[in-house]
């Protein structure tokens, strides 16, 4: 991990060629592993949901058609329209709602990852740079927070500030924060005695300039691979935070809380309301496994050196 | 070794100041924590007489440390919705959950040693393939909906587990009845069966990719080769030498393994209704019922607290290395 920054010391910023150079192989990387190409895929459609969804659905999620209940896949109404996945209970269109929650597991997949990322960076920076009483602080209070199980620390405070989407990327997003302040932190320590870091210092800039200017850009690297591995497991945590009743209100579709409900007709099997929503998940936290193994493999100079 | 042991004693009395301070905080997080324990309707003497009642009316230090007094007492306060201590309710579901933590952990482990060993000498073949590729999908999957989906196919289809409930073993265990315990124990498993393995898939699949890696990187070390060339048959050279130390990544992330397996069981056990401390939780989180959620996540949390402590004493124990560094410092 130590020696993983090195390579773009000398030059910050790659000239151009290189840069072209190394997006050459990493979409070589890339085909030749297959997976990852098929994990791309089916990021890109989820995300095309996730942004599109209101122009894609063919239905209004919330809108209820009583005479249509417990559709199976593929019926139509009488009126020509086609339920390609069914309808739920109350009649409620269920591809249409998959598209919907598409973008609840999205933005706080991506969101809880930009706050948990920003606080563990910035955190894990002033720890490795200045070391001594803050270091002490700021790495006792992430030991603190991995000594509770997570999903129950979103429970406790999800229950007293209530559901809403904000509060639910907030909270998961804190609870990033520890694997961030690690990482770079580890990462600061090695590079604070780097020679030009040590130039930048003689040059005479700023702390914040040494820290965010010359030696942030350094490290982010190998986080890409923890954000990916993250943003899955965020989304998964949003899905089971969902499914108890404390992620968006009900007026929102999600394929948590679409999945709470397919429960209530499980016995009757109506499962197409049980397998979609659950293959959405599975399909879109996969998908950001490989690509984060597939990130870790291209980035690591270990596995770099025998290819 | 004993400085070593100290400093996790107070290390761990820390954290749980910490998580003591973090339950204290949640409750405040949403402004007067007043509102949470009154009925919508209530009126404002009702609100200001709850608010005398519950202390929320002095000074925060204080209110944190009579919090604390009442949790050193095992006191968490009347659950709203049972009218019953809530410390009570939860110890009484407390067993139902131990035994399907242990149960998923035990599938978590016994089976992640085969099948990671299996992958890291058959490495590239379709073996190794066919089970990272599992692992892979195993650590995609939401623990519930597995659990979900196995309740359609085992349970309604085939019609071959049960699918809910729960049969006791540890209370009449605990209870001195051990013939009822005995006669209990079969359908008590044939009751985990499937809640087990929906909570246990997770942390399988991440312990299988973790002793197939470790094991692949113990293949390449020189004493393998020695052990190799001395001739000694492959069995012993992977049962004595390698696996040996392949193991202990596995080991220093059994602590936190329970963290992951307890969380995973708040959900689970909602699914297949089992009577445990999760089904409770999640009963009380829609009544907002704040006394019985705070009394089974700090339950929980300290639960973890104390076995992660045993983990890391026991670790000391297991690592030659760990003696050794303490000799040397």
């Amino acid at each position: 991990m130590s020696d993983q920054p090195s390579e773009g010391v000398v030059t910050t910023a790659p000239r151009e060629t290189e840069f072209r150079r190394e997006l050459r192989r990493a979409a070589r990387v890339m085909v030749e592993a297959r997976w990852p190409v098929l994990a791309v895929i089916i990021l890109v459609a989820t995300g095309i949901a996730a942004a599109f969804g209101p122009v894609l659905a063919p239905f209004d999620p919330n809108r209820q058609n009583l005479v249509l209940r417990l559709a199976g896949p593929m019926a139509s109404g009488p009126d020509g329209s086609v339920f390609w996945l069914g309808s739920d209970v109350l009649g409620r269109d269920v591809l249409s709602r998959l598209l919907y929650g598409a973008r609840v597991s999205f933005l706080v997949g991506v969101a809880a990852i930009a706050v948990g990322g920003t606080i563990g960076i910035v955190a894990g920076l002033l720890s490795g740079y200045f070391g001594g009483w803050v270091d002490d602080l700021i790495m006792r209070l992430g030991d603190i927070q991995l000594a509770f199980p997570f999903i129950l620390l979103a429970i406790m405070f999800l229950v007293v500030l209530g559901s809403g989407i904000w509060n639910l990327i907030l909270v998961l997003g804190v609870g990033q924060w520890v694997t961030y302040a690690r990482i770079v932190r580890a990462d600061t320590l090695s590079l604070r005695e780097k020679e030009f870091v040590e130039a930048a210092r003689a040059l005479g800039d700023s702390t914040a300039s040494i820290i965010f200017r010359t030696i942030l850009p350094n490290i982010l690297a190998p986080l890409t691979v923890i954000a990916s591995f993250n943003v899955a497991s965020v989304i998964l945590s949003e899905a089971a935070l969902s499914f108890l009743g404390l992620g968006v209100p009900p007026s929102v579709p999600t394929w948590g809380s679409m999945l709470a409900e397919s429960r209530d007709t499980l016995v009757a099997n109506k499962w197409w309301l049980a397998v979609f929503p659950g293959v959405a998940i599975v399909l879109t936290v996969l998908s950001f496994n490989i690509l984060g193994d597939w990130l870790r493999d291209f980035l690591d100079p270990r596995l770099r050196e025998r290819t | 070794m004993g400085s070593y042991i100290l400093r996790r004693l107070l290390q761990s009395v820390v954290v749980v100041i910490g998580v003591t301070l973090v339950s204290f905080l949640a409750l405040q997080a949403g402004g007067d924590p007043t509102y949470l324990f009154v009925s919508e309707r209530a009126s404002l003497e009702e609100i200001e007489a709850t608010r005398r009642a519950l202390g929320f009316d002095r000074p925060l230090h204080e209110q944190y440390l009579s919090f604390v007094g009442d949790l050193a007492r095992g006191d968490f306060g009347q659950s709203l919705s049972y009218r019953q201590p809530a410390m009570e309710i939860v110890l009484e579901a407390l067993p139902a959950t131990i035994e399907l933590t242990l149960f998923s952990m035990v599938i978590a482990l016994l089976l992640a040693i085969p099948l990671g060993v299996l992958a890291a000498i058959h490495r590239g073949t379709a073996w190794d393939g066919s089970i990272t590729t599992l692992a892979m999908f195993g650590q995609s999957v939401p623990n519930f909906w597995l659990g979900i989906m196995m309740i359609l196919f085992f349970g309604l289809y085939l019609r071959w587990l049960p699918i809910s409930g729960h049969v006791p073993f540890l209370t009449p265990l605990m209870a001195g009845d051990f013939g009822t315990a005995l006669g209990n124990l079969p359908r008590t498993i044939l009751h985990l069966i499937l809640p087990g393995i929906a909570v246990g898939t997770y942390s399988l699949a991440r312990n299988t990719r973790l002793i197939r890696s470790s094991l692949l990187e113990v293949l390449e070390q020189d004493y393998v080769r020695t052990a190799r060339s001395k001739g000694l048959p492959e069995m012993r050279v992977l049962v004595h030498h390698a696996l040996r130390n392949a193991w202990l990544p596995v080991v220093t992330i059994i602590g936190l393994e329970f963290g992951f397996l307890l969380g995973g069981v708040v959900v689970v056990e909602t699914v297949f209704s089992y009577p445990g401390i999760g089904r409770l939780l999640f009963a009380a989180i829609n009544q907002r019922d704040i006394p019985l959620v705070q009394a089974g996540v700090i339950l929980l949390a300290g639960i973890f607290i104390l076995l992660n402590l045993l983990v890391d004493l026991i670790y000391v124990r297991l690592d030659p290395r760990m003696k050794l560094a303490e000799g040397r410092g």
